[in-house]
């Protein structure tokens, strides 16, 4: 009697991105590094991408038609370099169970996103920004060494020197350069587990960024949160929080005991239930964002936050994406030069006039970018909201929105994008050609392919 | 692929002159499309001119919903050639004249294969082609008509009865498969094909037609009635005794 091992234990899948506006069907792998190189033979012609936790907004985590491979977390493997100050980890392993570990440690990521649901891999994938982008640039930034597997199953291992071409092509790449399996990365070494948080209500857009502007030098994370919904004068007022690692000496004497603690909890999840039409509101909204600015102080200096509550305080409702119903909902992110506030201001007064319900936006200054060919980040503002996916009204705005942007030479964050086209990318992002010519040189057959590259044109299509 | 707003990059119209059909094109069309075929028995009628904006492409293919045969090739050869299909609108059919197809049951024959096994085909190979894509959605235009057959108008009426129920399973099969199928049941349309006939209640344009099929493949429906009382309308018309129904002035 003979056996026949299956190549591939993949099941049929809808796979989403955290938007939940379109789903594509696929066969979805799970993999380790034991198993992947089968899985990457065992790939169609549709070919195949990496997923990490899906908490890309958009489609560059699915693939219509062929195969999404997903990394097993292998905590276990976790390794710090205490002398290099450096971890070494699986690109499976979520920024959730890191930080578990290193935190303890004395140890914080170099740049987390607003929540700890993503992966090493994707983290490097979409070269992510934090809060800390003025100061200490982005994910890739800090990557000194990764294990990649190619479209021909060889394991290659890159860096900023060693071949510099593909690491820069991987970091930002959205996957489309090959798997990355595991990675080294410098660590941010910290004395306790809290932050020393400066929250500041203000009034109206042009304060807010003068005060970011002002702050550059000195502050290591910041961020504003922007009222779209507020008119006239106060177009553009919002909040801003500055925030620095708390030292051990600045914890309160019940802190002190233990300042590495680090325990981070979700408390309520959304129920999985579509929410009544309506819920989200123009007028829901519009009272949120007024109850939310007035309850933030005028100025509050020197409060102590936990690491989750300061980064991440959307993980502490789980699943909130489920909030915009059935049709989901997409992000809208870029950012434009500085040079160019005129045009952000824009950019604030067409959503401000166009009454979307739109909840609290983020902006945020970016320092200068990296060597990476898709890299987001450029010196400049960067703004960022979420809007429920319907098109009445909505498509219009956001290509005119689009033109404002290419045209003074901003970009959209491919991590979030679900709605630009082939052309946007092409003009945002200048050094495409050289990208695609490093992607042909890996990836001659074009085995890796996503919904997002499809859509946007980054790989050749290939049917079935 | 589609975007997050369910605009299509590549739409195909099956019956490329069709008055309806184009209708629905100019409503789906957005700056994110980027390919548009008009797939013709008659391409010279095409008018591709028409739908001119920048960046899109459209094209003229020659297709013949009678030729049952060629479907399958015909569906691959597009995909070749311009890559996913997003969107496929199932437009053709004939409505013939039934006092002819009284004395000539060939011709009523072959007005069914048209609209009936014609759209079977298609529709068939189009669903496989988004089977392997893992994506796309079929619009179907069935009709009313199907609803009820009416003395006037049976043997096209069946033809949509049949494509309907065709339609509907087909959209149940592929639940889970990411392809969803829209079923689109429009009451009078004055249209190219109802010219010269006399109008019925709730006569409507193709563009009206256009707009509320468009917004329904967008949200995904199931079905779609253009105009929507006609729902409620066929609620009551489906039980209505057939001697008062005979006599009902439904044109
Ligand atoms: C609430 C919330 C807040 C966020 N805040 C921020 C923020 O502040 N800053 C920011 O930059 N982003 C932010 N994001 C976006 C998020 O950080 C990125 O989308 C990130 O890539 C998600 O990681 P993931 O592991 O879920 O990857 P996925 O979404 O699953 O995949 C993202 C991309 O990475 C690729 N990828 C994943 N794993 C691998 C691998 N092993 N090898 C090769 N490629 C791989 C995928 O192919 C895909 O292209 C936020 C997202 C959410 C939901
Ligand atoms: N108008 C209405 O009142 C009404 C109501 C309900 C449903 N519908 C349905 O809506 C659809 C569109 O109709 P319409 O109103 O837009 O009428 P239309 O303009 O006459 O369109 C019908 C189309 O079918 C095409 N066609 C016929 N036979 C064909 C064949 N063998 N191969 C390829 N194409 C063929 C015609 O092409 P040619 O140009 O070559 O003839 C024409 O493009 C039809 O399915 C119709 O049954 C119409």
């Amino acid at each position: 009697m003979t056996t026949s091992v299956p190549a591939s234990r993949g099941h049929r899948a809808l796979l989403a991105g955290w938007g939940l506006a379109a789903s594509s069907a696929t066969e979805l792998v799970d993999v380790d590094a034991g198993t992947l190189a089968a899985a990457v033979k065992d790939l169609p012609a549709r070919g195949g991408i990496a997923r990490g936790l899906g908490r890309s907004y958009g489609d560059p985590a699915q693939n219509a038609g062929g195969h999404v491979l997903r990394l097993a977390p292998t905590n276990e493997h976790i390794v710090i370099d205490d002398v290099a100050g450096t971890v070494t980890a699986g690109a499976g392993v979520s920024f959730d169970d890191l930080l578990a570990v290193i935190v303890p440690r004395g140890y914080f990521v170099p740049v987390t996103p607003g929540t700890r649901f993503v992966t090493i891999g994707g983290a490097i994938a979409s070269d992510i920004h934090g809060k800390n982008h003025h100061a200490d640039g982005s994910f890739g930034d800090h990557v000194t060494s990764l294990r990649m597997m190619l479209a021909d199953t060889t394991v290659v291992t890159v860096g900023p020197d060693n071949d510099p071409d593909l690491f820069w092509a991987t970091v930002g790449g959205m996957g489309l350069t090959g798997v990355i399996i595991d990675a080294t990365f410098r660590l941010i070494p910290v004395d306790s587990s809290r932050m020393s948080v400066e929250t500041r209500r203000i009034d109206n857009l042009d304060d807010i960024m003068s005060r970011m502007a002002a702050s550059d030098s000195n502050v290591r994370y910041s961020v504003a949160w922007i009222d779209l919904l507020a008119k006239g004068k106060h177009l553009g007022r919002g909040v801003l929080t500055n925030a620095e690692h708390a030292t051990a000496t600045q914890l309160a004497a019940s802190q002190a005991t233990d300042p590495l603690c680090f325990d981070a909890k979700q408390i309520v999840a959304v129920p999985p239930i579509v929410p009544a039409p309506g819920v989200i509101n123009r007028l829901s909204v519009t009272a949120f964002n007024e109850l939310w600015y007035r309850k933030a102080p005028l100025v509050r200096q020197g409060e102590l936050q936990s690491i989750p509550a300061y980064f991440h305080p959307l993980d502490l409702v789980g699943n909130w994406n489920r909030v915009y119903g059935r049709q989901g909902f997409l992000q809208y992110q870029f950012v434009v030069p500085f040079g160019a506030e005129d045009v952000l201001r824009a950019v604030i007064e067409r959503i401000s006039a166009a009454t979307l319900p739109i909840f609290l936006t983020v902006l945020k200054r970016f320092g200068a970018g990296n060597p990476g060919h898709l890299s987001f980040p450029i010196g400049g503002w960067t703004l960022a909201i979420d809007v429920r996916a319907e098109r009445a009204g909505l498509s219009a705005l956001l290509n005119g929105l689009d033109t404002l942007v290419l045209d003074a030479g901003g970009r959209h964050y491919l991590a979030k994008d679900f709605q630009t086209s082939p052309a946007a990318v092409r003009r945002g992002y200048p050094r495409l050609d050289e990208w695609l010519a490093i992607r042909e040189r890996v990836d001659p057959a074009g085995v890796w392919a996503s919904d997002l590259s499809r859509r946007l044109g980054l790989t050749p299509f290939r049917t079935n | 692929m589609q975007n997050a707003l369910n605009e299509p990059q590549t739409i195909v119209l099956l019956g490329g002159t069709s008055e309806i059909g184009r209708a629905i094109v100019d409503e789906l069309l957005s700056v994110s499309t980027q390919t548009l075929v008009l797939a013709c028995r008659r391409p010279d009628e095409a008018q591709p001119e028409r739908f001119a904006a920048d960046g899109l492409h459209v094209a003229v293919e020659y297709f013949d919903a009678a030729a049952t045969e060629t479907h399958d090739g015909f569906v691959r050869k597009l995909a070749a050639e311009h890559g996913d299909i997003d969107i496929a609108i199932v437009a053709f059919g004939v409505l013939g004249v039934q006092s002819q197809f009284d004395d000539d049951p060939h011709a009523a024959a072959q007005a069914v294969h048209v609209n009936y096994t014609g759209a079977v085909s298609t529709s068939l190979a189009i669903a496989a082609q988004m089977r392997r894509q893992g994506h796309g959605q079929i619009a179907v235009l069935s009709s009313v008509a199907g609803e009820r057959a009416r003395a006037g108008n049976f043997v096209y009426g069946s033809s949509k009865a049949g494509l309907d129920a065709f339609a509907q399973g087909l959209g149940d099969s592929l639940a889970g498969s990411g392809v969803k199928v829209t079923v689109i049941r429009p009451g009078f349309v004055h249209s190219r094909m109802t010219r010269g006939l006399k109008s019925a209640p709730l006569a409507t344009t193709p563009r009206v037609v256009g707009e509320l099929a468009a917004a329904g493949i967008r949200k995904g429906k199931h079905t779609v009635w253009t105009p929507g009382v006609l729902r409620y309308v066929f609620m009551v018309l489906r039980h209505v005794p057939r001697p008062i129904f005979r006599r009902l002035p439904l044109g």
